[in-house]
């Protein structure tokens, strides 16, 4: 009994182990080098941000470097620094986004009465 | 009892009133009004800078500090923009190909006009600015339209103020709703934050006028159109109004719109009515 009781617990403990194992591994998935595809989709976000933030005439230059950079690294192969670039490029452009959103109304506050 | 119904009813009309008002006063401060805008404006710098003559403020950066002030009266002996003035000159007169010159596309032959410009075109329902007025002449005679930011236009435009110097800035809103729209989309955009720095026009030119910004010292926002175009030492050359607009929004890491863009037009529009009386000083020259 108790010895299929103690080959239970390894196989729990086993079991627990492989899970931390794997769970170690999900982790640490983000560091696994980035593919094309990773490059494509978050290139594709950022430019959809940048093009609303066209559409409310505010992008920043800092966007545009950012979208540039991330398509130069991923015509080197760099798809980690590419997916990097592009969402940097994302975050501002969102910022810019959030700006222009703001300023429609905020603008009275520094007008000169 | 009976009080008690008339007292209530008056309180619901005195309360209603009192709403109606509020609402009305709310949209009465947000109806342009230019005249009170250009009256506030020009109050707010003249506050500011009480020793300073309200024609010294189109001297930009040199009204704000003695020291460069000293300078710039040096520099103006043999001033900088000089070149431009001969080149513009010269460009003004030569005949297009087809035998007319810029003078016929302008009321009294283009001289002493600057203080006019940007004017509202009714038929067009837009703002003519004198950059685009001397493309439009170009095209109209069979020539090609000038570079906004380069120095033929800036050339042009440096003889047309020169012409026009100590004439003061006259710029007129007409009775149209598209104008009062036009230069209320200027206002709008002279105080709207934009470009990763979060700056406006203002945050430069109204909030910090006589500050540095690194090694240079900041131009009032009152009367900076009546000295363009300008030489900048920076630039090493001249620089029109759509030049100076492009490069002030990419310094505050915003995407330049393209010259003569709308925008651009009616900032152009507002910035040169709220200077309204104060004299063209242009061709300037900046640090």
């Amino acid at each position: 009994m108790n010895g299929k009781q103690k080959s239970g617990s390894g196989t729990a403990e086993m079991r627990a182990l492989l899970l931390i194992v794997g769970l170690l591994f999900a982790g640490s998935a983000p560091a696994l080098a980035a593919s094309e595809a990773d490059f494509k989709a978050a290139f594709a976000t950022a430019e959809a941000a940048e093009k609303e933030a066209g559409q409310l005439r505010n992008q920043w230059t800092t966007t545009e470097a950012a979208l540039a950079a991330a398509k130069k690294a991923a015509a080197a192969g760099d798809f980690d620094q590419a997916v990097a670039s592009a969402k940097e490029a994302e975050a501002l452009a969102k910022a810019s986004i959030f700006q222009a959103t703001s300023e429609k109304e905020r603008w009275k506050d520094m007008e000169i009465r | 009892m009976t009080m008690r119904l008339p007292i209530r009813l008056a309180s619901v009309a005195l309360a209603l009133a009192v709403v109606a008002l509020a609402g009305l006063s709310a949209r009465a401060a947000d109806t342009p009004d230019p005249v009170a805008d250009a009256k506030a404006f020009q109050k707010f710098f003249k506050d500011r800078f009480p020793n300073l003559k309200p024609e010294d403020f189109v001297n930009g950066p040199y009204s704000m500090n003695e020291d460069l002030h000293r300078q710039w009266e040096e520099k103006e002996q043999f001033p900088p923009y000089e070149f431009a003035l001969e080149a513009g000159k010269e460009m003004f007169a030569k005949p297009f190909k087809n035998g007319k010159t810029y003078a016929d596309c302008f009321p009294s032959g283009g001289i002493g006009i600057r203080q006019n410009y940007p004017y509202f075109d009714e038929k067009e329902g837009k703002v003519i600015t004198l950059e685009l007025a001397l493309n439009r002449c170009r095209e109209a005679n069979g020539e090609a339209p000038l570079s906004y930011v380069k120095d033929d236009m800036a050339s042009l435009t440096a003889y047309m103020a020169y012409t026009s110097r100590g004439k003061p800035m006259d710029i007129k809103i007409p009775n149209d709703p598209r104008a009062l729209e036009a230069y209320e989309n200027g206002k709008r955009y002279f105080y709207t934050r934009r470009g990763q720095l979060n700056f406006s026009c203002a945050t430069c030119h109204v909030q910090s006028p006589g500050e540095r910004i690194r090694a240079e010292i900041l131009a009032p926002a009152l009367g900076i159109l009546n000295a363009m175009p300008i030489y900048r030492s920076e630039w090493s050359g001249m620089g029109t109004t759509s030049r100076r607009f492009t490069t002030c929004n990419s310094q505050i890491r915003g995407v330049p719109l393209s010259p003569q863009d709308d925008d651009y037009r009616d900032l152009e529009y507002f910035l040169s009515y709220v200077s309204n009386g104060l004299p063209i000083s242009g061709p300037g020259a900046r640090p």
